[in-house]
């Protein structure tokens, strides 16, 4: 019987080549990719899909941190001028070589913005003014009106088309057809039903080396329960936001794994400045002069009151990170010695008699209740915390479609050009995709300007001069180390002085089949070429 | 008949004009969805470049007469996510909701009406009483939980059958039918028997209580008088009686059921146009709603009026023409 063994063995395996030659990862993701026009819209769901056909100049780490892509390096030549040095050797799709002329097409393209696109990357270009060169056939040149130091961090968010695929093409509609959508990436486009699957298959020729897969598909399956049911029965290998609840089964089940990485969504609470804020009356009802919210010792009771610990045990499954600081640790501009503040309502009441509050007053708290992971939930938890130290908070959840829309010009007196928010106490999340926080500082703590895009997220009003000038600064320094100096400063003098109230960033989770590794990526998007398998 | 027809058209119009002032003022209170798409980077001046490309500076009114003038043209304009004529999208996943709409109108009739007259027949029955309590529960259950408690036993316990979306699909007269294949058939039974279940459980309550008023009637005795067999006189002359109060309901009905199979539909995430307008109210993709509802309100129309004609041949007392409408 001995002898028949290796028989078998060969046997065995060669049954098993067919099978193992094709790889297919069926990915159960929360929402669907709208358009595969990779200059459409930023919507996570769009990009990540997108990710695995186009890339861009420069790619984002695990820890979206800048690393090369399609650019193998760069460097300032003086304050105003970028050099970028292309990958040499890179093939499109179909076979085409990539060099800097689809690098400027698709600089061009996106110039003035994408017609009829509700969200193109666009405002990218126009940070800094800047201006695009080919210098020779692998090296580009990058101008910007002053010294403006994030170029890399901008073009990680401009993924690159071919000029012969794409010139003169239907935005969207050919891209989903595929006609127009040959990139470089890891992954060819197969095909794009709508509501049903986006199917990609491996790119033989990735200059980035072997891809493990040989097909992945995604499938839209919104309803968190329905996710998780694909995933139980085998429909699908790996599901994205796994219900928080479930996490705990998920994990102790042996059949499964799960993969965590604290995101760069950072969830806040965002106090409104004005004189007077409609929301926010004493306790027979009447709007207060002037609003309690412009004293910081308000601002830090109310955030001594909340008891972030029970919000991540209680309503989050475990799955958030306290916080102070205003981007997740590893990012540029994480402040070291900010810590989360702690629960502490004998101090946060006293705060609130030091400032003549003792009594309490009214607050309405909005928020969205299908935006960001147990949204309504939070902002439960924090209207309970809140009237136990004596501000009797009320909630106004709503969703996204209404909320954003009243939060950023929900005032009557916006005008166009210039809006006015609406809300005196809101809970909204800031993701730093770019992985530094300079645009994090000037969008959320800058005084909102108009005319400069300074503040952009600034919904509370918030105005600092000593801020302001860290941020404009910052802005203008190229040399990281006194960036990172000057950013730190500004962040810490927002956070001390309660600009606004960090509660967490969210922390995210995939669930896959047992044998699957994932390694995932703080922006939240699900990548194939960080799934492996591992049995 | 023409008259009648012509008179039902020129209703409908209206309605439909009445309706387009009403979507597209009501979609466009709730709020502006360039806020929605924007990234927290996008700046004032980014925005407002946004908001006038897509035409949404300008006042609802100047907005609202663009599209009239469009609408009459068959532009309903594209939408905003897809960058897609609205209509296209909207026909692109019809198919796949009108199967399924089909298929539990189906099997609602094939399993109601024999279970109805059973219980019409013998309703003191122990069978009789347990088939009214299976229509009860159709009733009253709310559809999402049985969807999901249907997954949880036949997807995850049994593994009998897939939890979600729709299966292979064979190509006929350019759509695509996923009711072709056996995989397709094996991803259409849940989604499907679940979307029936409230239209069986009517038509269990209209055929037995047809029954119960039919099985009477004078016509009946005669009939029985007369030594027609049995079989005979439920097949032919009890059937067609109850069927009309039937065909109306579930004409009705089943317009409801193509238009918003919303949440079957999403539970199983069945690519169909009710998930889709989910999706659109979501991202508030202003075209595509419009378009949707204008396209329900114009089904619906269609319906009433199939609805009137078939009324008319299945009993000829009604005269559609000469009743004073």
């Amino acid at each position: 019987m001995k002898f028949w063994k290796p028989g078998l063995l060969c046997a065995a395996v060669m049954l098993a080549m067919p099978v193992a030659a094709q790889e297919v990862l069926t990915i159960g993701v929360r929402s669907e990719a709208s358009s595969l026009d990779p200059h459409w819209t930023q919507l996570s769901a769009d990009v990540q899909v997108q990710e695995h056909i186009f890339e861009k100049l420069v790619a984002l780490d695990s820890a979206s941190q800048p690393i090369p892509g399609l650019a193998a390096s760069w460097q300032p030549l003086d304050d105003t001028t970028w050099e970028f040095k292309l990958r040499e050797g890179v093939q499109w799709h179909d076979g085409e070589a990539f060099n800097a002329d689809d690098v400027i097409f698709t600089f061009d393209r996106l110039r003035g913005g994408i017609s009829g696109a509700p969200a193109s990357p666009a405002f990218q270009l126009e940070k800094g003014s800047k201006q695009w060169t080919k210098v020779d056939d692998y090296t580009i040149h990058i101008t910007t009106d002053g010294p403006y130091p994030t170029v890399a961090e901008d073009l990680a968010m401009l993924p690159i088309v071919a000029e012969h695929a794409a010139r003169g093409v239907t935005e969207s509609v050919d891209f989903n057809s595929g006609q127009a959508a040959i990139g470089t990436g890891p992954f060819l486009f197969e095909e794009y039903s709508p509501g049903n699957r986006v199917t990609v298959k491996k790119n033989p020729n990735w200059w980035g080396g072997e891809v493990e897969w040989d097909q992945v598909v995604f499938r839209p399956i919104t309803q968190d329960a329905s996710r998780l049911a694909a995933l139980l029965n085998g429909d699908v290998d790996m599901i994205d936001y796994p219900p928080t609840i479930d996490l705990p089964q998920l994990q102790e089940d042996p059949d499964f794994t799960v993969s965590t990485i604290s995101s760069d969504r950072l969830i806040y609470l965002m106090p409104g400045y004005k004189h007077v804020e409609r929301f926010i009356t004493d306790n027979d009802g009447n709007v207060m002069v002037p609003n309690p919210m412009r004293d910081w010792r308000v601002r830090k009771a109310l955030s001594l009151a909340v008891n972030r610990e029970a919000i991540r045990d209680r309503v989050m499954g475990g799955a958030s990170l306290p916080a102070k600081n205003i981007v997740p640790p590893g990012f540029f501009g994480y402040v070291e010695g900010l810590e989360a503040d702690p629960y502490d309502p004998e101090q946060a009441q006293a705060l609130l008699n030091e400032a003549g509050y003792g009594d309490g007053f009214r607050i309405t708290l909005h928020g969205p209740n299908d935006r960001y992971i147990n949204d309504a939930r939070i902002l439960e938890a924090v209207a309970q915390m809140w009237s136990r130290v004596g501000i009797t908070t009320e909630v106004d959840a709503m969703p996204r479609n209404i909320f954003f829309s009243r939060l950023i010009r929900g005032d009557e007196l916006s005008m166009p050009g210039f809006d006015v928010p609406e809300f005196s106490m809101s809970m909204t999340g800031w993701g730093t995709v770019a992985g530094e926080a300079t645009y994090t500082v000037s969008g959320t703590l800058e005084t909102y300007n108009a005319a400069t895009g300074g503040g952009n997220g600034n919904f509370g009003r918030y105005s600092n001069p000593e801020i302001d000038a860290r941020s404009v600064l910052a802005k203008r320094t190229i040399d990281p180390e006194t960036r990172l100096a000057i950013l730190q400063e500004a962040i810490t003098i927002g956070m001390e002085d309660y600009a606004y109230i960090p509660i967490h960033f969210q922390v995210n989770n995939w669930a896959m089949k047992a044998g699957l590794e994932h390694q995932p990526r703080t922006n939240e998007r699900t990548l194939a070429t960080e799934v492996s398998r591992v049995d | 008949m023409a008259e009648f027809i012509i008179k039902r058209v020129l209703q409908a119009l209206l309605v439909l004009l009445v309706m387009t002032v009403l979507v597209f003022f009501g979609v466009n209170v709730i709020g502006n969805p360039v806020y929605i798409f924007a990234s927290s980077e996008c700046d004032q001046a980014c925005l407002t470049k946004i908001i006038a490309d897509l035409g949404l500076d300008r006042p609802v009114w100047e907005q609202y007469l663009v599209f009239l003038g469009n609408l009459l043209q068959g532009d309903l304009g594209n939408s905003f996510t897809h960058g897609i004529p609205a209509l296209s999208l909207i026909f692109e996943r019809l198919p796949a909701t009108l199967e399924l709409a089909f298929a539990a109108l189906v099997l609602a009739l094939v399993i109601g009406l024999p279970l109805g007259m059973r219980a019409g027949l013998k309703p003191e029955a122990f069978s009789s009483r347990c088939i009214m309590a299976f229509s009860m529960i159709g009733f009253s259950l709310p559809v999402f939980w049985i969807g999901l408690i249907m997954i949880l036993v036949f997807s995850v316990q049994l593994g009998w059958m897939p939890s979600i979306g729709r299966g292979d699909t064979v190509e006929v007269f350019g759509t695509e039918f996923s009711f072709l294949t056996l995989n397709g058939l094996h991803h259409l039974a849940m989604p499907a028997f679940t979307l029936s279940l409230i239209m069986m459980a009517m038509v269990i309550r209209l055929t037995r209580a047809g029954m119960r008023e039919v099985l009477f009637a004078d016509y009946i005795k005669f009939a029985r008088a007369n030594g027609i067999r049995e079989r005979r006189i439920l097949s032919a002359h009890v059937m067609k009686n109850i069927l009309i109060p039937i065909v109306t309901v579930l004409g009705m009905e089943f317009g409801g059921v193509i238009a918003f199979a919303v949440v079957v539909e999403s539970i199983f995430s069945w690519p169909g146009v009710g998930k889709m307008l989910i999706d659109a109210i979501g991202v508030l993709d202003r075209p595509l709603i419009v378009a949707y509802l204008i396209f329900v309100v114009f089904m619906f129309v269609i319906l009433n009026l199939l609805v009137d004609i078939l009324y008319s041949i299945l009993d000829p007392r009604v005269r559609l023409g000469d009743s004073p409408t």
